[in-house]
């Protein structure tokens, strides 16, 4: 009860139910990852489930024009799934890589800035060096690379450690922004007086950057994690789009909207503009609440 | 001055040794380019030959040496899926690409600025602010849904225009162009639009926020003072002292946009380096894969390079201020 009482009190819910937008968009986010996790129960149909399939369903349009049918609120493929139930379930795979990729990403960063800025000298040039190579390739060519060469590397076995490549190659092009956020605050936190009070009692370097140091610098890291998790959704969509993504197994948004641009010409747009527009909306709220987050945050702006 | 141009310049280089290692780890370590090579029914006799062949049994920095020796002079071997030297293939397509890049950026620029002065001088207007949010949420469209929409909106259910392909290209020598011919003109307004939607975003927003700043300081009010017009104070005073960081931004975002060019030629089936470079992705052809990271990287880097001295030629305080301190 008391953490209740506390977080009603606080700035943040203050700030949070001056912004309408903001909760709309904090609303929307949180039916569409819960539609996506409970999407095994709430799902009208199971997409995965060959028995289910009917051929003649096949491109049946959304329930509200004339061929439509009741059951397929939003249509159904070229296999006769349901589209809403595709989503659901491609939402899933996107929110899962997404969330994964950017915890991954986090760590790499926020410990490389760390030793970074608490060690600082040459492993700091080297480190901020490699950084800067980095920041200046777009993160999307650098996620695209890695993904070719895992193609090479895991030949035979690619489609299983498929979503494994994909986290990685997101995490890997997007820890920059992290190491540098986390170096910088390191830099200043460094000098102050409690690190230096627990390197005289004697404690270990590992032990002073992360139980003393980290908890002071995750305030803009959160921030930032939150703002990528859209950027993550996006990349992940964009390379499933591009066909070197999840597998078609275990189709994402991106997969889905690949798979429906096929039948764009054949008029069966429903196909791929409503998992379009369930990514537009999924990614647009998250970053929303993140752009709210980092002024809310920001004592600067008060 | 010659101290900032020498330290940028091997900057550079050093940036491209390091693209050309990975591109070199790419071709040597992943790649196998012994068994690439051979036939599966190859001796081991047969395997040291052409590891002789082609310098495998050299020294590591040797056979680097050579590697970026080849890469100089515009040589990566020959392309495992079509069989055809990459250079040659690279040569092919670069014109598709360069002129989306270009004309996606002349997009960028010439409805980015006019955009940008739009909503800086009628900051509080209700068709600055729909131009703003719906910059937002561009900005959170992924780019190839935004090229998906033009498609279905202009090319299927209006049939105003091609969704794929170049249309008619002309031959001028070694460089083929679309801007010749009407079918080809009308073949890349909506790639080039997709393309350049995220410039224009950006661009607008930059000159925005800018203008916004620049208006605010006191030369601004005395040029008021004197009695120019409104037309002579905006684009004669505020503008010009605006366009400094558009440059540089619309410079970097050059590399960037022929990186993105992938997506887009993916897209619309646009026969450029980033359809080769993607299908060399899901094939696994190394040798596309390691020219195209050098030639994406030369580009990055020789942008970034002429910005950071078009900057320097333009902005006089850095002049002033780099006698003591470093780069930025």
């Amino acid at each position: 009860m008391d953490t209740i009482k506390r977080m009603l009190d606080s700035d943040l819910w203050y700030s949070f139910k001056r912004h309408p937008l903001v909760i709309v968009a904090a609303i929307l986010s949180l039916i569409l990852i819960l539609g996506a996790a409970l999407a095994p129960i709430l799902a009208p149909h199971n997409p995965f489930d060959l028995k289910t399939l009917n051929l003649l369903d096949a491109f049946t349009p959304p329930a509200w024009t004339e061929a439509g049918k009741a059951t397929f609120l939003l249509g159904t493929d070229d296999q006769g799934r349901d589209v809403l139930s595709t989503i659901m379930y491609g939402s899933r795979v996107s929110l899962l890589v997404g969330i994964c990729a950017v915890a991954l990403s986090m760590v790499i960063g926020i410990t490389l800035g760390l030793i970074s800025g608490y060690v600082g000298g040459a492993v700091d040039a080297f480190i901020m060096r490699v950084a800067d190579i980095q920041l200046s390739f777009p993160a999307i060519l650098i996620a695209l690379l890695i993904d070719g060469v895992a193609r090479v590397v895991f030949k035979d076995i690619h489609d299983q450690v498929a979503v494994y490549v994909l986290i990685f190659a997101i995490a890997a092009s997007g820890w920059v922004q992290y190491a540098r956020t986390v170096r910088g605050s390191t830099l200043v936190e460094r000098n102050k007086e409690y690190v230096q009070a627990a390197r005289v009692i004697g404690r270990k370097p590992l032990a002073i950057m992360f139980s003393h140091v980290l908890p002071n610098v995750m305030g803009p890291v959160l921030v930032l994690a939150t703002l990528h998790v859209g950027a993550a959704i996006i990349t992940e969509a964009t390379l499933s789009f591009l066909g070197v993504g999840v597998p078609p197994t275990q189709p994402s948004l991106g997969t889905l909207i690949r798979i429906g641009n096929d039948f764009l010409f054949s008029g069966e747009w429903w196909i791929t503009v409503f998992p379009g527009l369930m990514l537009v909306i999924l990614v647009l709220s998250i970053n929303i609440i993140g752009d709210w987050l980092r002024d809310a945050l920001n004592p600067k702006l008060r | 001055m010659l101290a900032f141009i020498i330290r940028r310049l091997l900057q550079s280089v050093m940036v491209m040794l390091a693209v050309g290692f990975i591109a070199f780890s790419l071709f040597n370590f992943v790649g196998d380019p012994v068994s690439l090579m051979l036939p599966p029914e190859a001796t081991q006799a047969d395997r040291e030959e052409v590891r002789k062949s082609l310098g495998l049994d050299k020294p590591f920095y040797v056979q680097f040496a050579t590697f970026i020796g080849n890469a100089v002079q515009g040589n990566f071997g020959i392309s495992l899926r079509l069989g055809r030297p990459v250079s040659q293939l690279l040569a092919e397509r670069l014109p598709a690409t360069l002129e989306l890049a270009m004309t996606a950026a002349v997009f960028g620029l010439f409805m980015g600025i006019p955009l940008g002065v739009y909503t800086a001088l009628k900051r509080d207007k209700w068709t600055s602010k729909v131009l703003l949010t719906g910059s937002l949420v561009g900005v959170s469209l992924p780019n190839f849904l935004i090229g998906i929409f033009l498609i279905l909106i202009f090319a299927v259910w209006l049939g105003w225009l091609p969704s794929f392909g170049r249309g008619e290209v002309t031959q001028l020598g070694f460089w083929s162009t679309g801007f010749l011919t009407t079918d080809g003109l009308k073949a890349i307004i909506l790639p080039a639009i997709t393309l350049g939607f995220y410039p224009i975003t950006l661009i607008m927003r930059l000159v925005r926020a800018e203008m916004l700043e620049v208006l605010r300081t006191d030369y601004i009010k005395f040029a008021r003072a004197r009695g120019l017009t409104n037309n002579a104070v905006h684009f004669g005073h505020a503008l010009k002292n605006t366009l400094v960081p558009v440059i540089t931004i619309t410079g970097l975002q050059l590399g960037g946009i022929i990186a993105f060019a992938i997506i887009t030629e993916t897209v619309f089936q646009w026969p450029g380096m980033g359809l080769l470079f993607i299908q060399a992705v899901q094939f696994a052809d190394i040798p596309v894969m390691a020219a195209y990271l050098c030639l994406i990287g030369f580009i990055f880097v020789a942008v970034n390079l002429i910005v950071d001295l078009l900057y320097f030629a333009v902005d006089p305080r850095l002049r002033v201020e780099q006698s003591g301190s470093g780069g930025h």
